[in-house]
């Protein structure tokens, strides 16, 4: 692989914090890379820093230690507004709980990251409506998220964090709400975007079975990065 | 771009008890304000109304109203001959004399009485003010004891009706008829003969004042001076206009009153819109959150929940202007601090005065929305998605 495919690359990378009076390691020493087109699956148990890890990627929170590039970028030199504008053309980022907003239609859903892009309305109603097609809810564009079941929610979720084509989709727990064959469609969607659309994924996952989904699985324990192909000592 | 205002117009439409709860508490702020302008501006319509630019008014040296002033026959005589005044179709100066008292009158809102001016004048005095309308009924004759009510007077003072009796000076004066004076001060007054009104009071030589009209306005700033500057006469004289003008000061106690009132309504109505949208903040932490990460920026989430609150407090600020568009034309009275006498005037609800109400309410909002939505746009990205 060569360096320009890199599209996370994190060297020592550690995040501390102080909790009731507690130091906490959530994150201590983690290198990482990982190459476009990878869909990768973070898996540890609660507490291991896998969480810590997407959102450290995400840049929605900021390491203590070591450092962090993501699509070539060091996130920590970019400031919130750069770092808003980068995350709606980059990332891509799909919730456990959805996180669809309420009172918006799930065409409206959608369409919201693209109210911060140039495009005029004809074109963001395009895009959207392409997107949920895509994820197979032609037929729901003016359905509120009340109105969906909870594997629709999430297509209508992962729609959302694909509309803006982000060369990097961020995954935490995407199945971890969904009955099993609504998680088998959202898995189906994620492979379908890795390997027909050449989206680089990074998901987060307690679920062996959604892992199984993923090119590369990595372990985390006690928030270090196990050596490739290691499993947790439990 | 910013957020969406749907995403506004629908939250506050989904929270619709908690929207019309504060809604409502602003629009009884709103309508408090209004209220109070409306009352000023009907009563500053009167007197204003009731000043014709051309009119000069004669009292005595430092006298602010009729009431207090005196201005004897001879001064009159004086008076009337002067350059700059103007003359009827007959060749007469237009130059009335005219006495002012008041008297008690038993009211709808009072029936222990109040103060109703009377006015005594001769026939070019009315012919100087051309607004006035006979409604009903007719003029009074000279050298009866007959009367002419003014429209909100026969209105408000049930014993002042067409063909009812007044009894006042010296005996029983019929009330012959109803007089309509558009928007002016004079449909608070009653008028009659002017030798039997002074004769009934024994002030035949010394009465309150003098009206002069003015050939063109530059003549009346000229009589002004002339008059003010007549040593024999030791009289003050200023257009009617000035006069009228001068007693609005009679709105300053409960325009001062009313402001006082919104002032602390103000407040606790901008409270409730803050506490409604600390709590929409809460409520909706997680949404600050996604909204985060997909993009919008801390200045957008801002934005946004600060339009919301104006949104909210605009609401209020229409509800506000409808609650008290029923009092618009209204007939109210009040006391005028300087003739010492009611003054009956309408409520007058215009579009300014609507436009300051929802200014008004716009800024209870802006005031009101500004810390919860700052909040708002402070939330950590994680923390904001970790709220329940």
């Amino acid at each position: 692989m060569t360096t320009e495919e890199t599209v996370i690359q994190a060297r020592a990378l550690t995040k501390e914090f102080v909790r009731d009076e507690f130091h906490v390691i959530a994150l201590q020493d983690v290198d990482i890379d990982i190459h476009k087109g990878e869909f990768v699956a973070l898996m540890g148990p609660s507490g291991s820093g896998k969480s810590t890890l997407l959102h450290l990627i995400a840049a929605m929170d900021y390491a203590t230690g070591g450092e962090i590039r993501v699509l070539g970028e060091n996130l920590r030199a970019m400031s919130d507004g750069e770092i808003a504008r980068w995350r709606n053309h980059n990332v891509g980022f799909i919730f456990q709980q959805f996180n669809l907003i309420p009172v918006l239609t799930a065409l409206e859903n959608v369409e919201l990251p693209l109210k911060l892009t140039n495009l005029n309305k004809q074109e963001r109603n395009d895009h959207a409506t392409t997107a949920l097609k895509l994820v197979g809810l032609g037929d729901r564009l003016g359905h509120f998220p009340r109105q969906l079941s909870g594997g629709q929610e999430q297509r209508v979720a992962i729609a959302r964090a694909i509309v803006t084509d982000p060369a990097l989709i961020l995954a935490d727990e995407p199945t971890g709400n969904l009955d099993a064959a609504s998680a088998q469609e959202v898995l189906s969607i994620l492979s379908r975007l890795n390997k027909e659309y050449g989206k680089t994924i990074v998901m987060v996952t307690h679920d062996a079975h959604a892992a199984r989904s993923a090119t590369k699985v990595r372990h985390l324990e006690k928030g270090a990065l196990l050596p490739e192909g290691q499993l947790p000592a439990d | 771009m910013a957020i969406p205002l749907s995403y506004n117009f629908r939250n506050l439409i989904v929270r619709k008890t908690t929207t019309i709860m504060t809604a409502l508490g602003i629009a009884l702020t709103v309508a408090v304000l209004l209220s109070i302008l409306a009352l000023v501006d009907g009563l500053r319509t009167a007197f204003t109304a009731s000043g014709n630019p051309l009119h000069v008014l004669v009292m005595r040296k430092g006298s602010d109203s009729e009431l207090t002033s005196n201005f004897t026959r001879t001064g009159y005589q004086d008076l009337k001959f002067k350059a700059g005044i103007a003359r009827n179709k007959a060749g007469e100066p237009m130059a009335s004399l005219e006495i002012v008292t008041v008297i008690n009158l038993p009211s709808v809102t009072n029936p222990d009485g109040s103060n109703v001016t009377l006015r005594g004048l001769s026939p070019v005095g009315i012919e100087m003010r051309e607004v006035l309308r006979i409604s009903a009924g007719r003029w009074f004759e000279t050298g009866k004891r007959e009367v002419v009510v003014g429209r909100s007077i026969a209105a408000r003072f049930p014993s002042a009706a067409l063909g009812q009796r007044l009894r006042f000076g010296r005996g029983e004066w019929d009330v012959v008829g109803i007089m309509d004076a558009g928007k002016s001060a004079n449909n608070s007054e009653i008028f009659a003969d002017l030798n039997q009104v002074s004769s009934d009071f024994q002030r035949t030589e010394v009465l309150s004042s003098a009206l002069v009209r003015a050939v063109d306005p530059v003549a009346a700033a000229a009589l002004v001076n002339d008059i003010n500057n007549d040593q024999r006469l030791n009289t003050g004289a200023r257009t009617e206009a000035e006069y009228y003008e001068s007693q609005t000061s009679s709105a300053v106690p409960i325009q001062f009153l009313g402001m006082f009132i919104s002032a602390i309504m103000a407040v606790g109505s901008s409270f409730a819109a803050m506490n409604t949208m600390y709590a929409a903040v809460a409520r909706r932490a997680r949404e600050i959150g996604t909204l985060r990460v997909l993009g919008f920026s801390r200045g957008s989430i801002l934005f946004s929940f600060f339009v919301e609150s104006v949104l909210l407090a605009l609401l209020g600020g229409i509800l506000g202007c409808l609650l008290v568009l029923p009092l618009n034309g209204v007939t109210t009275g009040m006391s005028n601090f300087v003739t010492f006498s009611e003054i009956a005037f309408d409520f007058s609800i215009g579009p300014s005065i609507m436009a300051t109400g929802v200014a008004f309410a716009v800024v209870l909002g802006a005031l009101g929305g500004f810390f919860p939505a700052r909040m708002a746009a402070k939330k950590e990205i994680l923390v904001a998605l970790r709220e329940v």
